[in-house]
């Protein structure tokens, strides 16, 4: 090779794509420059609030107004279900869930939006929402899923024989799993900003992942065109699923006030209110019949799933058939039967949050796998490796896997990070440590046809001073989209990453790339970007183009995927992620309380096209799953949640958290960009069942639920010892 | 009533009831919105702020308190935290960014060579839900000399 | 918080004078638990007045007098850990104002406002019953053990205000809390033991934090195990949103007999 040619192989070598370049936001955060929703000073606003219902179910007899409150236009505005110019629907995947409850109407659950209320300050609110009483005819609320009327939704998968009849079963175990609620907890509450414009128009700048959902929304609940409806992200502060479908709710409202009061409102929730009536994660109850021969041969699954979706269906449908799909764990079975159902309770609506029922199904998949190695006298490692889905292998929905199978180089990863759990001090007699392993798939993308269906967009522009644009409705909510896209876009482009932005996430200016959800963003849209930037690239080689000169790439559903929704079988993603956890724990046995010590993670991540991000991920979703799998615990009282502020909903601080180390496993994925797969949610799988195995295996007892607080297990610790 | 201090170095004030929250004033009087509310309740540690060198939450601090007090935001930060923060990958969605940085300026100034267990205990009082704190601890500890 | 007046006192005097003289006032000190309450609104009857006792030096400092360690009711929790004094005579007291919440409740936390608040989960109020502590106020002492007259009600009248805290010198008394969560934790139980005098203190097993008779009746007898049978009957633990009542019981059992070694 000649110098020359070596010299412009290296100038071409000097690419973004696995460095871990300065986040593109990371200055502005660092300084407090960043503008958050409620950092924006939006001249002429009132402030707005949600008068919410106070029982669980029922009808609305009466909203009585006290009289001797001026309520005046020029004081306050009062929105009610009466004001809304079109359909009175969260538009999501049912039109189940009103923008606010009519009067005579039903209530479904707590905290549900009956009246919306505006003024130019805080106190005039305050005291405004003082004077307003709503009566109500009560009903009998249901809160029990296991007697719950409404089916939101049923899903069957089935493989292989029927399970009732597989041959040669020489040992069958059965268990049942339970899951809590859990909060996405975004230190950033919800909030938006409607403004009206001259058009008739809205423009609502908001916390959200999004924007197209809320724009849908606000297009149906108040009848506006594509133009009319403008909705602009703000820097957002956490999302987690959490800003998924809920802020459609947030901005409708905040739309329907502007309406009404010809002026911009800000509804910025409070922590509390932020906790009290937005979605959870979907708790639920998982029973598993597995059958095996003695030498721990799989013959059989046979696994129940039953989620309670709350009040309305939000997004339940299709968290469903996530927990489904990902239900028998990352193991191939020959027969299998999965019946799934989620069902409706009056408490307030369940939804999206990171893993999207993967996590519920999942915990319960791994902890079955401890139960039968536990009874079969087997090493809990070995039989794992016996089940897991390799290279050739189909999956439950009868998915051939062709590619980028990282289940055994994850687990021999892991295994060869952690040495010997270390004996614990003398000092401290009242502590048994213990230690856990899980292994988990998480499918990247939409699932199914989702994506064929959605054929996300994005754009791109070479610009006249030699810059570029990525024109994208993808969202950063901290996760690194603006710094991925620029790495991926700079990299096919062949320019340094200086040169490439990210146009702000503006529907007016952007096309619609799909939300920023399911594992999606770097794998299925970064594609997207580099597919623009690649064809930008050959248009300005081969013809001299006039600037400014734009692409727009759609997604394609390779002819190689193939999913039929009504027997869900085939390819339910075009590829996964696999991560395998290991847990050490130190169990207090005087109080029971359980601490996560040192948590060890190996991802297949197919390429990390950012590893420092990458890592942070992880790490991130691994302590909200050690905080759900410990101490993130939610009460119930009449139907609403008690543990509804910041001093009684408790997620790990600094003290709490494990000392997590992450190894990233490459095994590249032929369509991800540069081999890269979605792991935004897969770190949220695996901890929690690794953690309940580390407490069996410190003290021997099973919890067979999370969380496993200090109160479970002081219980279970005794039920041992009698 | 009139309070009178200084916010980053420079002299301001403030009319009005010195019950109210100096969170409030910083942000919403003074136009400083580097200083997040996350709980308005002391939990979570978003609003902090220094009081004459000291790690306060704002939300707790009723502004009549900081008559001749020396205050600092994240707007009157200056230290290798920042840089370090961007480098070690310790600010994600951002939120908790700012109160992070001035618990960790604070045990840099009392502290030399923190452990990473000193570290943890710094910023026991700033919750995150992003890092899993670990990229913040490494940012943190390598800015210790 | 608009529509309340802040009153800034010149001396403690001043300070005694407004409490007395101002309808509807709420002393504040460090503002961790009042400026909660005041943003929520929760605060009954609503104040109209808030009377900051934080920056009054006499409300300050940690100090010998004698024969005793004195702390000023406004002294945070950070200047408790820090004193040299507190540290070789009120170990107990240390441990306890660590377990705080953080290093931002810890700055702004005080003793005269962990007693005011009066509440059940208060965490240094277990060690000041174990130290039989003195509470001292503008006109007089109150022994600790009459401090507290049922939930969030103390002995201090309408205008008396809470200037300082007495502990008698070099009792060894071990303490445990037990909360949720390494830091920023409102105690499920908190416990300080004494041996000799035999005191057992508890918070957050009943409407105040309380002595508990029978455990130190059968410590004092030197019958430990007994110690940890007879609190059962001491407590009155509730199930609420931090915890229950049987785990409440239980590990005040347990954490009684591993501090007393029983």
């Amino acid at each position: 090779m000649s110098a020359k040619r070596r010299k412009f192989l290296l100038l071409n070598m000097v690419t973004a794509v696995g460095r871990s370049v300065p986040r593109r936001d990371g200055a502005a955060k660092v300084t407090g420059e960043a503008r958050y929703i409620d950092d924006l000073v939006v001249a002429g606003a009132w402030y707005g609030k949600t008068i919410r219902s106070t029982i669980p179910r029922g009808t609305i007899r009466s909203i009585v107004l006290d009289p001797a409150f001026d309520w005046g236009g020029s004081r306050v505005v009062l929105v009610t279900a009466d004001d809304i110019p079109g359909e009175n629907v969260v538009h999501l995947i049912r039109d189940d869930q009103p923008v606010l409850a009519p009067r005579g109407g039903e209530i479904r659950h707590k905290e549900e939006p009956i009246l919306l209320l505006a003024a130019a300050d805080r106190s005039t609110l305050e005291e405004a929402a003082g004077h307003i009483r709503i009566e109500y005819v009560a009903q009998e609320p249901v809160f029990d899923p296991a007697h719950a009327s409404e089916v939101y939704t049923t899903i069957e998968i089935r493989k292989g024989e029927d399970v009732e009849g597989v041959k040669g079963v020489e040992v069958v175990v059965e268990r049942s799993f339970t899951v809590g609620l859990q909060e996405q907890l975004y230190i950033e509450p919800q909030g938006a900003i409607a403004s009206p414009n001259s058009d008739g128009g809205i423009t609502v700048i908001g916390s959200l992942q999004c924007p197209y959902y809320v724009q849908r929304a606000l297009k149906r609940a108040l009848q506006l065109t594509d133009q009319q409806a403008v909705v602009i992200q703000a820097e957002t502060g956490g999302g987690f699923g959490g800003k998924e479908e809920y802020p459609s709710i947030v901005a409708i409202h905040a739309a329907l006030l502007a309406r009404k009061a010809g002026r911009p409102i800000r509804l910025i929730y409070d922590r509390h209110e932020d906790l009290a009536a937005t979605t959870k994660r979907h708790p639920g109850v998982i029973t598993h019949r597995t059958g095996v021969k003695k030498d721990g041969t799989l013959l059989f699954q046979d696994i129940d799933i039953l989620l309670d979706g709350g009040a309305y269906c939000t997004l339940t449908p299709v968290v469903l058939s996530r927990a489904a799909i990902h239900a028998s764990g990352p193991y191939s079975c020959p027969n299998v039967r999965i019946r799934a159902r989620a069902v409706a309770t009056n408490t307030p609506p369940n939804g999206a949050f990171r893993g999207f029922g993967a996590p519920q199904s999942l915990f319960a998949a791994e902890l079955m796998v401890e139960h039968v190695a536990e009874r079969l006298g087997m090493a809990t490692v070995d039989l794992r490796r016996k089940w897991m889905l390799r290279l050739g292998d189909t999956t439950a929905t009868g998915q051939k896997l062709t590619e980028s199978v990282g289940s055994e180089l994850v687990l021999d990863a892991a295994l060869k990070a952690v040495s010997p759990v270390s004996p614990v001090s003398p000092s401290r007699p009242s502590i048994r440590r213990g230690r856990g392993l899980s292994l988990v798939f998480h499918g990247s993308g939409f699932t199914g046809s989702g994506e064929k269906k959605l054929s996300g967009t994005v754009a791109m522009e070479a610009l006249a001073d030699g810059t570029f644009q990525i024109l994208t409705a993808s969202t950063e909510i901290g996760q690194g989209t603006k710094t991925i896209f620029c790495q991926l876009a700079a990299d096919a482009l062949g320019v340094t990453i200086d040169r490439v932005r990210v146009a702000p996430q503006d529907t007016s200016i952007v096309p619609d790339s799909g939300p920023t959800v399911a594992s999606r963003t770097a794998m299925i849209v970064g594609r997207l970007v580099q597919e623009a930037a690649l064809e930008i690239k050959a248009r300005l080689q081969k013809e001299k183009a006039s600037l400014p000169l734009r692409v727009e790439k759609s997604y394609i559903q390779p002819d190689s995927l193939q999913w039929d929704e009504t027997t869900y079988r085939g390819d339910a993603y075009p590829v996964y992620a696999w991560a395998c956890t290991i847990a050490d724990v130190d169990i207090d046995m005087t109080t029971g309380a359980v601490r996560v010590t040192d948590l060890v993670t190996a991802v297949d991540c197919g390429k990390a096209l950012h590893p420092v991000m990458a890592e942070g991920q992880i790490e991130g979703g691994c302590l909200q799953a050690v905080g759900w799998a410990t101490i993130e615990e939610i009460k119930m009282k009449d139907g609403g949640y008690q543990n509804d502020r910041l001093a009684t909903y408790l997620i790990p601080t600094a003290l709490d958290a494990p000392h997590i180390r992450t190894i990233l496993v490459e095994d590249p994925y032929s369509r991800g960009p540069f081999g890269a797969k979605g792991i935004g949610e897969l770190p949220m799988d695996g901890p929690a069942p690794a953690i309940i195995a580390a407490i069996h295996d410190a003290t021997g007892v099973w919890l067979d639920e999370v969380p496993a607080t200090p109160e479970k297990v002081l219980a279970a610790l005794s039920g041992k010892r009698s | 009533m009139t309070v009178r201090f200084t916010l980053n170095g420079r002299d301001v004030s403030f009319e009005g009831s010195g019950a109210q929250r100096l969170l409030d004033v910083i942000r919403e009087d003074l136009r400083h919105t580097g200083t997040k509310e996350g709980c308005g309740e002391g939990e979570c540690g978003a609003c902090s702020v220094l009081i004459d060198g000291e790690l306060v939450d704002s939300c707790l601090v009723a502004v009549g308190q900081v008559e001749r007090c020396q205050v600092v935001t994240v707007e009157g930060l200056q230290s290798p935290l920042q840089q370090a923060f961007i480098e070690h990958g310790a600010a994600q969605c951002g939120i908790c960014t700012p109160g992070m940085l001035l618990a960790a300026h604070v045990l840099l100034q009392h502290s030399e060579r923190p452990s990473a267990a000193d570290v943890r205990e710094a910023l026991a009082g700033n919750l995150c839900r992003c890092t899993g704190y670990t990229k913040i601890i490494e940012a943190v500890l390598s800015c210790a000399t | 918080m608009r529509d309340v007046t802040y009153l800034r006192p010149k001396d403690l005097t001043d300070a005694v004078q407004l409490y007395r003289t101002t309808p509807g006032c709420r002393p504040i000190a460090g503002g961790t638990d009042l400026m909660v309450m005041l943003h929520a609104r929760t605060l009954r009857p609503a104040p109209r007045a808030v009377l900051d006792l934080w920056s009054l030096p006499e409300l300050k400092g940690v100090r010998r007098v004698d024969g005793m360690v004195e702390i000023g009711a406004a002294e945070p929790y950070t200047g408790i850990m820090r004193s040299a004094d507190a540290q070789r005579h009120l170990p107990a007291l240390v441990a306890a104002a660590r377990t705080i919440g953080a290093a931002q409740i810890q700055n702004r936390g005080t003793l005269g406002g962990n007693l005011a608040n009066a509440s059940p989960a208060g965490d240094t109020l277990p060690v000041l019953l174990a130290c039989d502590a003195v509470v001292v106020t503008d006109r007089r002492s109150i022994a600790i053990d009459r401090f507290f007259t049922g939930y969030r009600q103390t002995a201090l009248q309408p205008d008396e205000l809470i200037t300082a805290v007495r502990f008698p010198l070099d009792r060894q008394v071990l303490f445990r809390k037990v909360g949720t969560r390494a830091a920023q934790a409102i105690s499920k139980v908190v416990i300080a033991v004494c041996r000799q005098p035999a005191r057992v203190a508890i918070g957050s097993v009943a409407e105040i934090p309380l002595r508990a008779s029978r455990a130190e009746a059968a410590l004092a007898g030197g019958d430990l195990a007994g110690a940890v049978t007879a609190v059962a009957a001491d407590i009155r633990p509730i199930d609420d949103v931090r915890s229950t009542a049987a785990y409440r019981l239980a590990v005040t059992q347990n954490v009684l007999a591993e501090l007393l070694h029983a």
